[in-house]
């Protein structure tokens, strides 16, 4: 089952220019919260800021509080480690290009000294078909390399990949802006039946698409966190003016 | 608002992986990191003491010879083992000498090869052309050594020396009895083996001026030649000139195939029939037998004048190299 | 605008003949200039061939060198030193280069890392001869005997600077987003450059290190007062050490006939083992570095 996350006074900075301010927010567990806001407002910051991977940009860095569950992500474990428990997928899908299907879902585990080989295929199944990718690739999972897979198909092992090592938490950051509307349903479609065992994040620039997939919502401006709501009463009755511009297409 | 019906496909297995215990094993890797990034500098570090290696022991090696004669020692002409009397000036006239003859030959051919290549050739041609022009510079030194004694070497004393002497003698330069050995087959041999390295540097920036500077000339009413001159050469002019300053770096320190046809005389004359020494060849020939400690300084020394020459010489084709194919952008686009 | 000669050059009436003519003459010099660069290659394979092949024999292959003045003999011993000299200089080589390559590529972005890549370029072109004073008065001296691992030493001085700039090409040819996917996913970075971004880029960096390889595999001028040579068998790392290119070199010099022709011979064994190499390396490259990677 999945975890929520507890953001207290979140600020992340590239270098000197501070691009998060004063984050505070409740993600709740096994639901699905989608982080909305236009071009440049810091929602892929935030997400990145949720497991860590804001550091791995040179002269980055963030502070405040993350609570995943009962764990301090920032004091009480080490980014490494956070990760293997908060999964991620990006943009643009990005398997590794030398490996093959089978490689690709297994990756997290052998690089991280999984120790129960046997149990390797019975895992990289499970996760395919958690992805919705298993019958498409079941004949070829270990012959075709993983980045000769169509877009939508390469999108879904990334996400096979990142669920096999059973995070607790899956942060998608704009998973369908790079795939065409066929792919992005399926994969909408298999967020709402990962919601059931994970606690999902997805940061989307599409309104429609945060309005079909999340019962929560978080709209960002600038680098603050305007408001956080049930999806509902952000698309219908927002309290922040500036809210409810950017629904109404005012700007962004 | 309603979402999709959820397909029957995805059996949701029951969570056999708690939470409370991962799959993985989460330990620690920091120390594997710094172990790592340790390692990996020590490789990079090697790279730099191994040219303060270089510059070390060229230098101690080097001190006695630098005792006994000073600075002299590269303006004297007297190379006596016997007596321990070591000048080096003949073998960097030698080395000057050879070096300029090659580029008089090369230059000019090279640039053509990169014009042909880069402008005028069909498209079918220009990989294998390229291609075979690389293989020369992938030819062993002592290959084009072995070539140029038994090949080379021939054809110059029975066909271009007599030729030479008899239209150009009055020079000055082609005096003297001839036998194929000396200066002249050490610039020809040199001349080529030095063409790949110019024509692939011109070839490069010559492909970096970019397009539109082409076809603005050539708007203009230009013959292709006209466009070359103005659009492409007058561009790329510094990376050439980087190229022909990389090859003489590569003609200065080059030794066997100059060492097996320049006669290895330490004598300057004036006509490019007679035998020279370059400061490379005499260092080839003679170390393994330099019997005194200072006749070994000697070489050494001869050894580190060299290094510094080719140093700063390539040193100053990398700088214009790189202005043209990433510095500065090409003067004069709108 | 772009700056161009005098637009009435170009610009005044029709093309005059003189132009024209100019152009064909050009073109034709251009053409000239490739045949005579390509007349020269093409005469040293044809004498290679020619001359190599009339001398190459089982014998020349499995014989060590007969005494001056006899007809006959090899240069196996030749063939087999080279093969040992080489595998030193790869064994010390090929790992600091790899991994300064990595160490530029990975976290190389300081000043320290620039100045290591201004130095590797320095180190590039310092004469091989110099290499080879330089691996006497470290290995030689120290020892006081000539040795092939004084050879290997001085070559693998030589792989050094190539495979290190040719790895950090190829690592950085990575694509970042495949290291942040490991990342992603909990990889330790010393995992992911390793298992990951080295995999990603391997066949790059094998195509850096067999350009290395095939470059150090015809010199000669390091090996003249380091392996020195030798006229019989030798495997062990601290004798004098026969090399084809050595013994190529030492024949053509001398005035006996038998040893020209063993000469060419020498020679065209040489030729053919760095063809091999090149073109095997051009064979990987064309494959593409990163396999099904846009």
């Amino acid at each position: 089952m999945g975890v929520g996350i507890k953001v207290e006074h979140l600020n992340a900075w590239f270098g000197k220019t501070q691009a998060l301010h004063d984050i505070s927010m409740d993600v709740p567990a096994n639901r699905a919260t989608a982080v909305i806001g236009p071009s440049g407002c810091g929602k892929s910051t935030f997400v990145r800021c949720l497991n860590r991977m804001h550091e791995t940009v040179p002269d980055a860095h963030a502070a405040g509080k993350v609570r995943m569950g009962d764990v301090d992500v920032y004091n009480g474990t080490t980014a490494v480690q956070i990760r293997r428990r908060i999964g991620m997928v990006f943009q643009k899908p990005n398997p590794f290009p030398t490996m093959s299907i089978y490689d690709n879902v297994a990756a997290g585990l052998k690089l991280n000294g999984f120790r129960h080989r046997h149990r390797l295929d019975e895992i990289v199944e499970r996760s395919l078909k958690l992805s919705a990718l298993g019958d498409e690739v079941k004949d070829t999972l270990r012959k075709k390399s993983g980045a000769s897979l169509s877009g939508g198909q390469q999108q879904r092992l990334c996400i096979a990949r990142a669920l096999a090592v059973e995070p607790q938490v899956l942060l998608m950051d704009e998973p369908c802006s790079a795939l065409d509307p066929i792919s992005t349903g399926k994969i909408e479609e298999l967020i709402f039946q990962l919601k059931e065992k994970f606690t999902i994040v997805i940061v989307t620039h599409n309104m429609q698409q945060a309005s079909r997939v999340a019962e929560f919502t978080g709209f960002f401006l600038l680098g603050k966190l305007i408001e956080f709501d049930k999806t509902e009463k952000i698309f219908t009755t927002p309290s922040d003016k500036r809210t409810e511009d950017y629904i109404t297409g005012r700007f962004g | 608002m309603p979402g999709p019906q959820p397909v029957a496909k995805a059996e949701v297995v029951s969570n056999s992986g708690a939470p409370s215990e991962p799959l993985i094993k989460a330990g620690s890797s920091h120390i594997a990191d710094r172990v790592f990034y340790f390692a990996m500098l020590a490789c990079g570090l090697c790279v730099l003491a191994l040219v303060g290696l270089i510059v070390y022991e060229l230098i101690t090696k080097s001190s006695l010879s630098w005792r006994a004669f000073g600075w002299r020692f590269f303006f004297r002409s007297e190379w006596d083992p016997v007596n321990e009397q070591f000048g080096a000036w003949p073998f960097v006239y030698g080395t000057v000498v050879s070096s300029i003859l090659a580029l008089l030959l090369a230059v000019p051919l090279a640039i053509g090869v990169a014009v042909f290549i880069t402008e005028m050739c069909p498209r079918w041609l220009k990989g294998p052309l390229a291609f075979t022009t690389e293989l020369l510079a992938a030819i062993p030194s002592v290959i084009y050594g072995l070539w140029a004694i038994f090949v080379l070497v021939p054809l110059l004393r029975a066909y271009v020396e007599p030729f030479l002497a008899r239209y150009f003698g009055w020079t000055g330069l082609f005096g003297g009895p001839f036998y194929g050995i000396g200066m002249l087959a050490a610039g020809v041999i040199l001349a080529i083996m030095v063409v790949p390295i110019i024509s692939s540097i011109t070839r490069e920036v010559m492909t970096a001026v970019p397009q539109q500077q082409r076809e603005a000339v050539l708007a203009l009413g230009a013959t292709r030649w006209e466009m070359i001159r103005t659009g492409v050469l007058r561009n790329a002019r510094a990376g050439i000139l980087g190229g022909i300053i990389l090859g003489l770096g590569r003609a200065l320190g080059e030794t066997m195939a100059v060492t097996m046809v320049i006669g290895n005389r330490p004598e300057i004359a004036r006509s490019l029939f007679a035998p020279g020494y370059t400061m490379a060849s005499v260092i080839a020939n003679e170390f393994s037998e330099a019997t005194t400690d200072t006749y070994l300084s000697a070489l050494v020394e001869v050894g580190l004048a060299l290094f510094l020459v080719t140093i700063i010489v390539n040193i100053l084709a990398q700088v214009l190299v790189w202005s043209v194919t990433r510095g500065a952008p090409a003067r004069g686009h709108a | 605008m772009p700056e161009i000669a005098a637009t009435s050059e170009f610009t005044a009436g029709p093309i005059s003949l003189w132009r024209r003519v100019v152009n064909s003459l050009v073109t034709c010099a251009a053409a000239a200039a490739v045949f005579l660069v390509l007349l020269p290659l093409g005469a040293i394979f044809a004498y290679l061939v020619y001359k190599g092949i009339s001398s190459l024999n089982w014998a020349f292959l499995t014989q060590t060198p007969k005494p001056v003045g006899e007809a006959g003999g090899g240069m196996a011993n030749a063939i087999a030193g080279s093969a040992l000299i080489l595998l030193i200089a790869s064994a010390m080589g090929v790992p600091v280069g790899i991994g300064a390559g990595v160490y530029l590529a990975e976290y190389g972005q300081t000043r320290l890392g620039d100045f290591i890549r201004f130095t590797a370029d320095v180190l590039n072109g310092v004469p091989s001869i110099v290499v080879g004073i330089v691996a006497y008065a470290i290995v030689v001296l120290t020892q006081g005997h000539f040795s092939a691992l004084a050879g290997g030493v001085a070559l693998a001085i030589m792989m050094i600077p190539t495979i290190t700039r040719t790895t950090e090409e190829m690592l950085l040819l990575v694509p970042n987003a495949v290291r942040e996917a490991a990342y992603g996913l909990g990889v330790s970075r010393w995992r992911t450059v390793l298992s990951i971004t080295l995999r990603t880029a391997t066949s790059g960096v094998i195509t850096g290190v067999m350009l290395a390889f095939a470059r150090v595999a015809g010199e000669t001028a390091p090996l003249l007062f380091t392996a020195f040579g030798n006229q019989y068998w030798n495997w062990k790392i601290n004798q004098p050490t026969a090399a084809l290119s050595l013994q190529v070199f030492t024949y053509a010099i001398s005035p006996f006939d038998e040893w020209h022709r063993q000469a060419w011979a020498g020679a065209l064994i040489l030729i053919i083992l760095i063809v091999v190499a090149v073109s095997a390396v051009r064979l990987v490259a064309g494959r593409g570095m990163l396999k099904g990677a846009n």
